[in-house]
């Protein structure tokens, strides 16, 4: 069961400011998920010894060789950012 | 009072492992390059980017974790830990959280007592690395009025190397992180340079009173830039924590700072939020699945590592201790002295030449053994002059730095004939103790009235005349048999 103090404290840690009234219809949202979900539990004989996954396909993770190659030239994605100072990022004040 | 407790400490390591390019993209990973030079969308978290796991990342951290005698996992996976900080391009770290790709391990240190100590390591894990702030108009974080962001760093692969808290010391704490270090170099999965953070090091401290089972408040400490840091930081924390438990203050649970100037620990401001990290599993990055043979394949590739080359050294070598210690630290050292000693060198005088004359002319021109044109054939063949009388071990000094500083070009006796530093002896030699005890009636008189001390006198005039050629053991006869006869 999620409670709004639960609801409150994710979106805090997300950086999402949410008003009363979206507390509470995320509060209940959430919950009406973790029901939605909770229903596999009806299926508990036959999970049972079944390990959790994470994913559907099977194998194992693709790698690449480790060499060097730049595609995109750096002072393009330093254009990109809200503020720039030298070939740095520069980002608001981060403790007052 | 301090006697009365007992420290409790851990470490978390992290190590940058030395590859080519970064962990999940193709940029380069190198240390002081122009800031934000090796930058690509991937590694700056833009939208609809792929990570791709570095294959070499991979091999480096299993061979790291099969050196510290862990066990691979057999599936491992990637998380991602969500924080917002302006180091952090996605605001969120790839990490492995409940999978780690290793655990159960751990390696040996000699305590201060020579004794050899297990420390087990908790676990290994693969992550990215963060990028590096700048704070503007002020050097601390609080007085900035902004930040300028690096993220040249961000991406690097890092493995964190989490200890047990087995250690009871900052020396133990120091040895570990030591070993643990000589462990990665011997691998060249990382090249440890603290200065530059390619080794960093976040120590956990408690104190208990002695005998005592429980733990006490853990304090974590970071910002320690060398080995010598570490062991000092560990000190002050405990003596820190046991003054504080003695004036009945109780231990508050924080990260603290070193700080070198003031060789003492300061309270770091807490990260806001940061214990809950809502990690959960990298959807972009399938499970590592890794078969047992793939596993022994890799442990069948390690090197030797330096607790098996101290205790060769000790057996096979005759070697001490102190003396396997001191030449298995280094790999290249270690296998330049092993391949002298191939060459049918004694052990002990290849160890002393190593760690004595060539060390220091390695320090003095700060340059790595496998870095100068002196072979290990070269020194072998030395030995072998020095042995069979050849040369003196004078010579051998004096054409040490030749041979150090210059490409041989035939062997090191044709060097010491075409140089006549040949070790002078018979008839040759003979002549000149008598024209040195010809030339010195007046000591051959007190000599012979029994001053025996001045043998010495003669040996050192042969060897003026002959400028070091003289074979010692043959002067020292020669002198003696003609003033006594
Ligand atoms: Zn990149």
């Amino acid at each position: 069961m999620i409670d709004r103090a639960q609801v409150a404290h994710v979106a805090n840690l997300a950086r999402l400011q949410l008003a009363e009234a979206e507390v509470e219809i995320f509060a209940k949202q959430l919950n009406d998920i973790l029901q939605y979900v909770e229903q596999l539990n009806q299926l508990d004989p036959q999970l049972e010894g079944v390990e959790p996954t994470t994913r559907a396909i099977e194998g194992t993770i693709p790698t690449r060789p480790d060499a060097i190659r730049q595609m995109v030239d750096p002072e393009a994605l330093l254009n990109c950012a809200a503020a720039r100072e030298d070939t740095f990022f520069r980002v608001p004040q981060i403790l007052g | 009072m301090r006697e009365n407790y007992e420290a409790v400490i851990g470490l978390e390591i992290h190590c940058q492992l030395a590859t080519a390019t970064k962990i999940f993209c193709n940029c380069p990973n190198t240390f002081g390059a122009h800031p934000n030079a090796n930058v690509c969308p991937v590694c700056l978290g833009m939208p609809g980017v792929l990570p791709v796991l570095n294959a070499k990342a991979l091999e480096y951290a299993i061979k790291a974790a099969l050196a510290l005698n862990c066990t691979i996992a057999p599936l491992s996976k990637f998380d991602r830990k969500q924080y917002f900080y302006p180091d952090l391009p996605k605001n969120y770290q790839i990490s492995q959280y409940d999978l780690p790709l290793a655990t159960n391990g751990w390696l040996t240190i000699y305590t201060e007592e020579g004794r050899e100590k297990r420390i087990g390591i908790t676990r290994l894990h693969m992550e990215e690395d963060a990028g590096k702030l700048v704070h503007a108009g002020s050097d601390r974080l609080a007085g900035s009025s902004y930040s300028l962001v690096d993220y040249n760093r961000a991406g690097v692969p890092l493995c964190e190397i989490v200890s047990e808290p087995d250690m009871r010391s900052g020396a133990e704490a120091a040895a570990y992180a030591q070993e643990l270090r000589r462990i990665l170099r011997y691998l060249g999965v990382c090249d440890g340079n603290m200065q530059e953070g390619s080794l960093r090091c976040d120590v956990n401290v408690s104190v208990r009173p002695k005998g005592s089972s429980k733990l006490g408040t853990k304090v974590e400490i970071k910002n320690m830039n060398s080995f010598n840091a570490i062991q000092r930081a560990i000190d002050y924390e405990i003596d820190r924590q046991v003054a504080a438990i003695e004036a009945g203050e109780r231990i508050v649970q924080e990260t603290r700072l070193w700080e070198e100037n003031s060789q003492r620990t300061i309270t770091m401001r807490v990260k806001e939020g940061s214990s809950d990290y809502r990690y959960f599993p990298e959807p972009d990055l399938p499970p590592i699945v890794l078969t047992a043979a793939q596993i022994e394949a890799y442990r069948s590739a390690l090197p030797e590592l330096p607790r098996q080359k101290r205790q060769r050294y000790q057996l096979e070598y005759g070697l001490n201790a102190y003396e396997a210690n001191l030449i298995a630290d280094d790999r290249s050292v270690a296998e330049f002295f092993e391949a002298v000693v191939a060459t049918g060198a004694e052990p002990k005088p290849a160890f002393n030449w190593i760690m004595g004359d060539i060390t220091a002319y390695l320090n003095e021109n700060k340059l790595k053994i496998t870095e100068i044109p002196l072979t290990p054939a070269a020194l072998g063949e030395m030995l072998q002059l020095i042995a069979d009388q050849t040369i003196s071990t004078k010579i051998a000094k004096d054409l040490l730095p030749e041979l150090l500083s210059q490409p041989l070009a035939g062997t090191v006796k044709d060097l010491v004939a075409a140089k006549g530093l040949k070790v002078m002896t018979g008839a040759e030699l003979e002549a000149i103790v008598t024209e040195v005890i010809n030339s010195h009636p007046k000591e051959v008189e007190q000599y012979r009235a029994g001053k025996t001390k001045l043998l010495g006198f003669f040996v050192g005039q042969v060897m003026k005349r002959t400028q070091g050629k003289a074979e010692p053991q043959t002067t020292n006869d020669l002198i003696k048999a003609k003033l006594e006869n």
